[in-house]
């Protein structure tokens, strides 16, 4: 499998991510190497194992329904660049019909 | 040309646990905005999601309810878009493994019923509230909501008109109630709705493009959305154009739908399983435990209506169409053991009051009590059922003791036989004609003089007194 300039600008897009041209050439080549020594493990048999997406091996861990505090209005706030009525203030995303 | 409508329902409905889904914040409705958050739901770096019990308990209950088969192995995905309401840059939700699948809700429209099946239903979190500024090209976040349990519910495309529509959501929406895992509010966005809505040509096998419609927040903008819709493409197909598939906003004063643009549209989510939370395994002790504990649903209770009081079907249904409805009825029939008086005054009287003041029975102002007071009147002979009917809205409006309002009013009943007397002697000095009539054999007009009388009493008088003391009166 080999990860194509294409699906670099694709993912970059998607994070918006603004790449030069000479770093989507840098990241095309590492991600393939990342890739490429994940892909060893194609050469074990994983016949009858599951699949992994937690690393600890637990499950099942859940927490009873139980409200603590919140922070308060101006602790959210505070890492805001911008914020007006109690709220965040940021560029508007749906546009006006 | 005729078209076949083809409808799919996406519901997303908050489930009513006191905490969030990933964290301990409250989900309280309406409080001041961002007060409601914590390093969790904020998305800020180096914190840890712990699911809430509650709300896995609620959604297998529901997709027990739903008839579904509940996923024994549940994992958590992340899906990826950027919005400023999403301030992880993700939902956490469930993609190949949802809490339930295959259910089925029956459903009555169109004087038929009907099995609606359900595809799917997961557990995924809410994202924020985003506040359009007008003219300054900006947006205020409002997170409180931000990580709120919701259980996205997913139909097959089995609804054919906007009438199964709302059939299906009002029928979901009392069966998400009774099990008391979510409060039904539609204007507080508790129950959110999305129909996606295609046309193909009668007998085609394959769909055609489909529509999803959003912001509809009453059964009645439901209706109106699916209709509206509906006229739409037949006119866009009949004049030879094209259908895109895309969201369209309902705009309720307007009465059309308009394309939704969006800046930030990712149609790529990029799932995968979220590190962050451990598998969850829901055994089969677990969900026996919860069938057990399920109440009696709607369509049981509207059997046990049925055979343990003697209401007919109809009423039946109607008075468990909701819990709260249900709960009142059978408090009035423990007190006044009649039920289909009861039944008559609950489905009559009082649904029309609560319907139009938005009120569900729970918080209705004539409580229990004070209807039974009121038919208890009528059973005394205090008052005509006629004056009870006419004091009920009084009675509901001001929250007063019937007794209270009848004496105010001044509406007690005359039974006294000198009172009525007098005013036969009038009635009939009054009306020479029609007791010559009445003397020449004519019977059909002692119900009009009955009715003169019950007219100069202003409705007051005891009608079967009247009946017996004219008999009388044109006897002599
Ligand atoms: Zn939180």
């Amino acid at each position: 499998m080999e990860i194509t300039r294409q699906e670099v600008e694709k993912v970059a897009k998607l994070a918006r991510l603004a790449l030069t041209e000479a770093e989507t050439t840098a990241f095309s080549q590492q991600l393939n190497q990342i890739v490429g020594y994940v892909q060893k493990l194609k050469s074990f048999s994983t016949e009858g194992v599951e699949p992994t997406s937690t690393v600890p091996g637990q499950s099942n861990v859940f927490r009873p329904d139980q409200v603590q505090a919140s922070l308060s209005t101006e602790q959210a706030l505070s890492n805001a660049p911008d914020a007006e009525a109690q709220c965040f203030r940021v560029p508007k995303i749906i546009q006006e019909s | 040309m005729a078209y076949e409508v083809v409808i799919g329902v996406e519901v997303h409905a908050q489930l009513r646990t006191q905490s969030k889904l990933f964290c301990a914040c409250g989900t309280t409705f309406g409080l001041t905005a961002n007060s409601q958050t914590c390093p969790v739901c904020l998305g800020l770096p180096g914190t840890l999601p712990v699911i809430n019990e509650k709300a896995v308990e609620m959604a297998v209950r529901a997709g027990l309810a739903m008839n579904g088969t509940i996923g024994v192995r549940n994992r958590f995905a992340r899906k990826n878009y950027f919005y400023p309401d999403l301030p992880k840059g993700y939902q956490i939700s469930q993609y190949e493994a949802p809490i339930c699948e295959h259910g089925w809700i029956e459903i009555a429209a169109g004087g038929s019923r009907k099995r609606v099946r359900i595809r799917r239903a997961h557990l995924e979190e809410d994202a924020g509230k985003n506040l359009h500024e007008a003219g300054s090209g900006m947006s205020l976040v409002d997170l409180n909501r931000a990580g709120t349990p919701l259980l996205e519910i997913v139909t097959e495309p089995d609804l054919s008109s906007s009438e199964e529509v709302v059939a299906y959501l009002k029928s979901l929406r009392d069966l998400l109630m009774y099990l008391d895992v979510c409060d039904g509010n539609m204007e507080e966005g508790s129950f959110r709705c999305e129909p996606n809505l295609s046309l193909r040509p009668a007998g085609q096998t394959t769909f055609g493009t489909k529509v999803e419609l959003k912001n509809i927040n009453s059964f009645k903008f439901v209706k109106d959305a699916v209709d509206y819709e509906i006229k739409r493409q037949t006119k866009v197909l009949n004049e030879g154009g094209k259908i895109y598939q895309e969201t369209r906003l309902w705009n309720h004063e307007r009465g059309e739908t308009a394309v939704m643009r969006s800046k930030e549209e990712a149609h790529d989510y990029r799932y995968f399983p979220d590190p962050d939370l451990v598998p969850m395994e829901i055994s089969s002790e677990w969900i026996e435990q919860l069938r057990e504990g399920l109440p009696e649903l709607a369509s049981t209770k509207q059997q046990r209506f049925i055979t343990e009081y003697g209401v007919p079907e109809y009423d039946a249904g109607i008075l468990t169409s909701s819990k709260a409805l249900a709960v009142y009825f059978e408090a009035c029939v423990t007190l006044y053991p009649q039920p289909k008086t009861v039944s008559n005054w609950v489905m009559g009287e009082l649904l029309r009051e609560l319907n139009n003041s938005g009120t569900e029975a729970d918080a209705s102002p004539v409580t229990p009590e004070r209807l039974v007071e009121l038919l208890t009147l009528v059973d005394q002979g205090v008052i005509s059922l006629k004056v009870a009917r006419d004091i009920f809205p009084d009675v509901y409006a001001s929250g007063k003791a019937p007794a209270q309002i009848v004496q105010e009013k001044g509406l007690t009943q005359v039974s006294d036989e000198g009172a009525l007397a007098t005013m036969i002697d009038e009635v009939l000095k009054k009306n020479p004609a029609q007791v010559g009539q009445f003397k020449e054999g004519k019977q059909q007009v002692l119900g009009f003089l009955v009715g003169q009388v019950m007219k100069a009493s202003g409705g007051k008088a005891n009608p079967g007194k009247v009946n017996e003391l004219l008999k009388k009166a044109l006897a002599g």
